[in-house]
């Protein structure tokens, strides 16, 4: 007991010293905190992909189109529950800077597929209704200040042109890893308006999304829609909608691997300054030290006192920048909600701040536990004075 | 007929050398010599003669390269670091020239820390220490903080916490040296008291002639030997 008051009134003696180094893990810990949330963020979809939902896509690249036709041919095969289809609009509101994503669906199919985007029935119906209706996530309609029934035009990139909707419907996630930054629109307005520029464009989906009757039958559903499209014009790649979220992230993996390591490297740097930190009081109180050791104290009294000092110091830095990662990311996300819709600080996270805390407090505790250890008591006490 | 005190410490034949390096640096000769049981004993002798190693030697926080020394029954240069810790804990009070009290404990938790390796409930602990502060005319300090006591002040906690444990002897290096001349004398009047009336057997080290006045026996060691025979104070 008399160790622990030692060693908790230890660690907070030099005031001004502890408070600087637990600000300094506070600080680590938090960047620490947001750099494992970005790359979490990162993965959001993934996480949110749901096991009975699979993605069919052109074999040759996402950017190559499927046949409208094929919606009737995936419908007949067995395991299949119901399929949607749509295409990535990459239409910009305003200017470039203003991105989020948008896609044209075929409204009915793809809001049963996505129930988590949910949806009050009187807007629901109006969207379906509507064919130049749109629907906006809730934050993305925060953003821009949208409200039911106000017009909205977007600018086509990849189909020219202004497009004009209007907001008739306002979803929220039914989970908080549910991305409440899209928006969605009919096929068919898109279908139509190309048909009469281009009949050749029209006609063609980017994507089908299929439910399945139980997520088990994945991999036979998936083999067996490729295999109806073999050696077609336009055969086909399935996959479960985790594994087709995963593929967009692979793309960008280095960027994932740096922000990895750079969240590591804080963690080293800062446990060189505990130890640096370590260092300096086992030195001051070498003397202490071998005043408890002249008394009968053992090495691994010591060792309690240096290493509980360490820690107490990394976990109350730790604490502070955990407590300190909640806004920080809340400010973060909404900052940067378009590009990261699902900015949420994950319990994994925490548990790694905590991990890394108490990994910092023990590695810099041993190099100052091993000196006080080893020096003689008479050469400790020759210290004082 | 006179009584015949037994001897508390017997030292034999002891040989230290500090070793830097490849250098070896003797610091005591062939030592040899008795303390009895209730003794107030000073040792003398100019810096670097040796004093301070002896008396580390025989609070056994230090150890002999040759010789023996038997403290009570124990042959303390037979044990082991742990064993020696124990023994500390168990027969030794120490008095050092700059208190060497922890810092971040008050007065009274100062007293108690060397209880804490006892066997004594939080209860005895506590009486234990307020009893020894009362000795010392500390009781109404008791939960004040080192830096918040005089330096004589902080050398009488020092000195209830040596005598706590009730300790076979009591080494005191330089218990003076950092004091002004009142608070000195104060402690030397203490560490007096301590002999007189409770019989405490205590080895100090000193260079002050003015303390080593206090000691019954006076000894002299120059160069890491001891220079004179066992004889009263001459001072």
């Amino acid at each position: 007991m008399m160790i622990l008051k030692i060693l908790f009134r230890n660690a907070f003696h030099n005031k001004l010293r502890s408070g600087l180094t637990i600000l300094g893990i506070a600080v680590a810990i938090l960047a620490f905190g947001l750099l494992r949330t970005v790359i979490s963020s990162w993965y959001a979809g993934v996480e949110a992909a749901s096991t009975s939902r699979l993605v069919t896509r052109n074999a040759i690249s996402i950017i190559f189109t499927l046949p409208i036709s094929y919606n009737e041919k995936i419908r007949q095969i067995e395991g299949v529950k119901m399929v949607s289809y749509g295409n990535w609009f990459g239409g910009v509101y305003i200017n470039e800077k203003n991105f989020f994503p948008n896609f044209c669906v075929e409204p009915r199919t793809y809001l049963e597929i996505y129930p988590e985007f949910v949806l009050s029935p009187a807007e629901k119906k109006t969207f379906l209704a509507d064919r130049k209706g749109f629907v906006a996530g809730r934050k993305l309609a925060a953003k821009y200040g949208w409200k039911i029934g106000d017009a909205v035009t977007l600018k086509g990139t990849i189909y020219p042109g202004n497009w004009d909707f209007v907001l008739r419907g306002i979803y929220k996630g039914r989970d908080d890893t549910t991305d409440e930054t899209q928006f969605y629109f009919h096929w068919d307005y898109l279908n139509e308006t190309i048909k009469k520029a281009s009949s050749q464009m029209a006609g063609q989906v980017g994507f089908y999304m299929i439910a399945i009757t139980r997520p088990d039958l994945a991999a036979d559903v998936a083999l067996a829609v490729d295999k109806t499209f073999k050696n077609s014009l336009a055969e086909t790649l399935t996959e479960t909608e985790k594994a087709f979220n995963q593929g967009f992230i692979a793309m960008s993996g280095a960027i994932v691997t740096a922000i990895q390591m750079v969240s590591f490297v804080v963690i080293i740097i800062i446990m060189a300054v505990v130890a640096n930190t370590m260092a300096m009081t086992t030195r001051e109180r070498i003397g202490d030290y071998a005043i408890m050791k002249t008394l009968g104290f053992g090495g691994r009294d010591i060792t309690v006192l240096i290493f509980g000092e360490s820690l107490v110091i990394t976990l109350a830095g730790c604490l502070t920048g955990m407590i300190l990662t909640f806004p920080a990311a809340a400010a973060f996300g909404h900052a940067l909600e378009t590009f990261f819709p699902i900015f949420i600080v994950s319990t994994e996270t925490l548990y790694l701040d905590v991990l890394a805390a108490i990994l910092i407090g023990c590695l810099a505790a041993i190099i100052p536990t091993r000196q006080a250890i080893r020096i003689g008591i008479a050469d400790g006490l020759r210290r004082i004075g | 007929m006179a009584e015949q005190k037994q001897n508390i410490v017997e030292i034999r034949h002891l040989y230290k050398a500090y070793h830097r390096g490849s250098l070896v640096v003797p610091v005591l000769y062939d030592i040899t010599f008795d303390i009895v049981a209730g003794e107030f004993l000073a040792l003398m002798g100019p810096s670097g003669s040796g004093k301070t190693t002896l008396l580390n030697l025989l609070a056994g926080i230090d150890k002999a390269d040759e010789g023996s020394i038997r403290v009570g029954d124990m042959d303390i240069t037979a044990l082991s670091e742990t064993e020696l810790a124990h023994w500390r804990a168990n027969h030794v009070g120490f008095i050092f020239q700059f208190y060497n009290l922890i810092p971040v404990l008050k007065a009274i938790e100062n007293v108690e820390l060397p209880l804490h390796l006892t066997s004594l409930s939080k209860k005895e602990r506590r009486d234990h220490a307020e009893m020894a502060l009362r000795m010392v005319g500390l009781d109404h300090r008791m939960d004040h903080y080192p830096k918040e006591l005089s330096g004589g002040e902080q050398q009488r906690v020092a000195i209830a916490r040596a005598i706590v444990t009730d300790p076979t002897i009591l080494v005191a290096d330089e218990p003076t040296g950092d004091l002004d001349r009142v608070s000195a004398e104060e402690i030397l009047a203490m560490m007096e008291r301590l002999n007189a009336e409770m019989g405490k057997t205590i080895i100090m080290v000193t260079h002050d002639p003015r303390a080593a006045q206090r000691a019954k026996i006076l000894r002299h060691l120059d160069k890491g030997y001891l220079t004179d025979d066992d004889s009263q104070n001459p001072l």
